[in-house]
């Protein structure tokens, strides 16, 4: 892989690294990805490790004793150990999943089953993909907890005011580090020290903050820390689980059988140590191993200047978008790149998102329309579906220019 | 798929016909869209030799799944149920034209399975699965 300076970087060389942006749609357009929120594009050097090690070291991990199988299980947990230093933490406290949503899971049967009961509260906010609210709905059902939410404010910013009242008697705080519906940056370094304060346990959902923000799990002082590879340059199906490790060792498995276990008899186990104790059957070696290569390019180009360019590019398509008022196009959310990830919510005047978005399409622009899996948010707000577009290291303001006139087509289209 | 946004699909879509309720429907049908959560209810005033005497349609989604639902509507006063609940995924891609991309399919069908539905009095099948 080329090591470039920060500063020599840009997201047209970077581009260069991502061969399913070179390839045209079957219209013969550029192929403009705008929905990275949804997943990310994956460069060459992941897509040549998945290949690398099918084609020459596949083989299962732990307990092989040829070469191959001893080369799968040092990729395996060497790519354990870059995946932990890129969010901070120790390779045992980082627990493979197959991705945020399991990790979330993982989190709410194992420590919930143990540690929360009836009468106990979990607080989320409103903004919350259903990832991070259905498995607190579900133990809530089996424990007879209740769910608190922080508000979320017309504007998109999460409203603090009552927070001490709401972390009285919390176990649990559960909240994204990002949003994905707008992108609202959750102000983690005023909301964490009164969760502790208060004696609540924080989960932090990283889905959209990981990909994008410098994230260290020590600093943030979160109990758990849950993404996802395939929205970071990784392959899909692999995702990891941070959690302190003193809370691992005391938390109970959560799928059991091989590779998890350290004794077995007919009638009873012992477990293996944590991460291992709670990564039952063979994992996504080559997802995994894939994950690492990820991480590599990402810290290779620097998360700080990810961020700084997805900031200019948001600010880029947030002036431009504005121009596009007379036609009725409305943008939700804060409108302020330093308060959000790279995602920008909107409506077209009239027009339903899913007939914006398949316009859109016909220019080779990929865009979401919908719910993006947060409905309750969307009941609030009193919306039906948003167009959303989702920015990454590989955009540039051409990407934000072919936006833009695909939106002035779809207007036109529906004469607004 | 831009071809699909034409005049008449955009009026049907802005001015959809037989919008709304029917005082005292025989018989209804609601369903949602499980790709994007679309919504359309059916209500037909049937008559003793069931007859569709009248309809109404009511929700919320695209230009795609409204318009389909629209024109549809147009077509089935003085129709039996048994010839409503033959409808084929034809009658709609008839009406609405060329140019329903795969994806979208599901909303184009979605009033149709909807109608069905009120006919047989019981979920239908997807028009487009059969
Ligand atoms: C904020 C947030 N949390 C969780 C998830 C779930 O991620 P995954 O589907 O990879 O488990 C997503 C994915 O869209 C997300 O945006």
């Amino acid at each position: 892989m080329t090591t470039l300076h920060l500063s020599e970087r840009s997201a047209v060389e970077i581009r260069k690294d991502f061969p399913i942006l070179a390839r045209p749609t079957v219209r013969g357009k550029r192929l403009v990805y705008l929905d990275s929120a949804a997943t990310s594009q994956k460069p060459n050097s992941v897509i040549d490790a998945l290949d690398a090690y099918y084609r020459e070291y596949n083989a299962n991990i732990h307990r092989g004793v040829y070469e191959i199988a001893a080369r799968a299980t040092e990729a395996f947990e060497n790519a354990r150990a870059r995946v932990a230093r890129f969010i901070g933490c120790s390779p045992g406290e980082l627990v493979w999943t197959r991705n945020a949503t399991e990790a979330i899971n993982l989190v709410a049967y194992s420590w919930g089953n143990a540690n929360v009961g009836p009468g106990d509260a979990i607080l989320l906010t409103e903004m919350e993909h259903h990832s991070n609210l259905v498995p607190w709905q579900l133990l809530a059902n089996r424990t007879g907890a209740t769910l608190r939410f922080i508000p979320i404010d017309e504007r998109g910013e999460l409203v603090l005011d009552g927070l001490d009242d709401l972390l009285d008697g919390c176990k649990l705080l559960a909240i994204a580090h990002v949003g994905n519906t707008l992108g609202t940056i959750a102000p983690l370094e005023r909301i964490v020290p009164r969760a502790r304060a208060a004696g609540a346990l924080v989960l932090v959902d990283g889905a959209q903050a990981a990909p994008h923000l410098p994230v260290d799990v020590s600093a943030l002082d979160c109990d758990f820390y849950a993404f996802s590879a395939h929205k970071m340059l990784g392959p899909t199906g692999i995702g990891a689980l941070y959690a302190k490790r003193a809370i691992l060792e005391a938390m109970p498995p959560f799928l059991s059988g091989g590779d998890m276990i350290r004794t077995v008899e007919y009638g009873r186990s012992t477990f293996n140590d944590p991460p291992w104790k709670f990564e039952a059957g063979t994992s996504n070696i080559a997802g995994a191993i894939g994950f690492g290569v990820a991480v590599d390019y990402l810290a290779d180009v620097g998360l700080g200047w990810i961020r700084e360019h997805e900031k200019r590019i948001t600010g880029v398509a947030l002036e431009r978008l504005a121009a596009l008022e007379r036609t009725g196009l409305h943008v939700y959310g804060p409108k302020d790149p330093d308060r959000i990830g790279g995602v920008i919510s909107f409506n077209l005047g009239d027009v339903h998102a899913h007939d914006v978005a398949s316009i859109l399409d016909t220019e080779g622009v990929c865009i979401r329309a919908g719910h993006h899996c947060t409905m309750p948010l969307m009941d609030k707000m009193g919306w039906h579906a948003t167009a959303r577009a989702s920015f990454y290291l590989y955009n540039d303001e051409d990407d934000v220019e072919a936006l833009v006139r695909a939106l002035e087509k779809a207007a036109r289209i529906f004469k607004l | 798929m831009d071809d699909f946004y034409r005049d008449y699909i955009l009026d049907h879509y802005r001015n959809p016909r037989n919008f709304g309720h029917l005082e005292a429907p025989t018989v209804t049908a609601e369903d949602l869209n499980p790709l994007c959560g679309d919504r359309i209810r059916m209500e037909l005033l049937v008559d003793a030799d069931g007859t569709v005497k009248d309809v109404r349609f009511s929700g919320k989604g695209c230009a795609i799944s409204q318009a389909s639902a629209s024109m549809l509507t147009e077509n089935v006063r003085g129709k039996s149920l048994e010839a409503v609940a033959k409808l084929t995924k034809e009658a709609v891609l008839e009406n609405v034209g060329i140019g329903i991309s795969p994806t979208r399919m599901k909303c184009a069908m979605l009033g149709l399975r909807v109608l069905k539905s009120a006919a047989i009095g019981s979920l239908a099948a997807w028009p487009d699965e059969e």
